[in-house]
């Protein structure tokens, strides 16, 4: 399911309170408040479905694969997503 | 940053009543997990994609006995954060 296809469906459940647009607009905005509050390095805890937190990874020296030379990894922040028990379950039964 | 901050954010930018944005959000997540119960992917362009992936059954140890144990074939959830997402959090 793409995000296209999202709202789509969700326009469709909700075809009696609102219009697509609306429902457009609640999804784009949706993600894009979970993706700035995550660059402000909040955690996101959604019941049922998981969270989702920031951790920073520091710089290391690392080592180009293919010549074997070393390189400096720089400092960068990357994203985990831990399901929550609603969801495992739901998806390993 | 809970479901109650994502509904108040939403519902102050949208124009439509807290309730209906509550239901919206209800329904959103609702129809993640169902997506992702079926074995369907889920993919938010973006933002990143949820992904089902079958663990085959192996053999373990129990770290604190050293017991051999039997882990069962099983399915997880994945996310990987868009590039879109990535940049965003390292700018």
């Amino acid at each position: 399911m793409t995000k296209s296809q999202l709202i789509d469906k969700i326009a469709d459940k909700l075809a009696d309170t609102m219009s697509k647009k609306d429902a457009e607009l609640i999804i784009n905005t949706l993600f894009r408040d979970m993706g700035n509050a995550l660059k402000k390095g909040d955690k996101i805890e959604l019941r049922g479905l998981g969270s989702f937190k920031v951790i920073t990874r520091d710089e290391r020296l690392g080592r180009n694969p293919k010549t074997g030379e070393k390189v400096q990894v720089e400092r960068k922040r990357a994203i985990f997503f831990k399901p929550g028990k609603e969801l495992k379950e739901r998806v390993d039964s | 940053m809970t479901k109650a901050d994502i509904i108040e954010n939403i519902y102050e930018k949208v124009g439509i009543s807290k309730k209906e944005t509550a239901l919206a959000i209800e329904t959103i997540f609702d129809t993640i997990k169902t997506t992702l119960e079926s074995e369907e992917n889920v993919k938010i362009s973006g933002f990143g994609n949820f992904t089902i992936r079958r663990k085959k059954a192996r053999r373990g140890r129990n770290p604190q006995t050293g017991d051999e144990i039997e882990i069962s074939a099983r399915k997880v959830i994945t996310f990987k954060p868009s590039n879109v997402l990535k940049d965003l959090i390292n700018s």
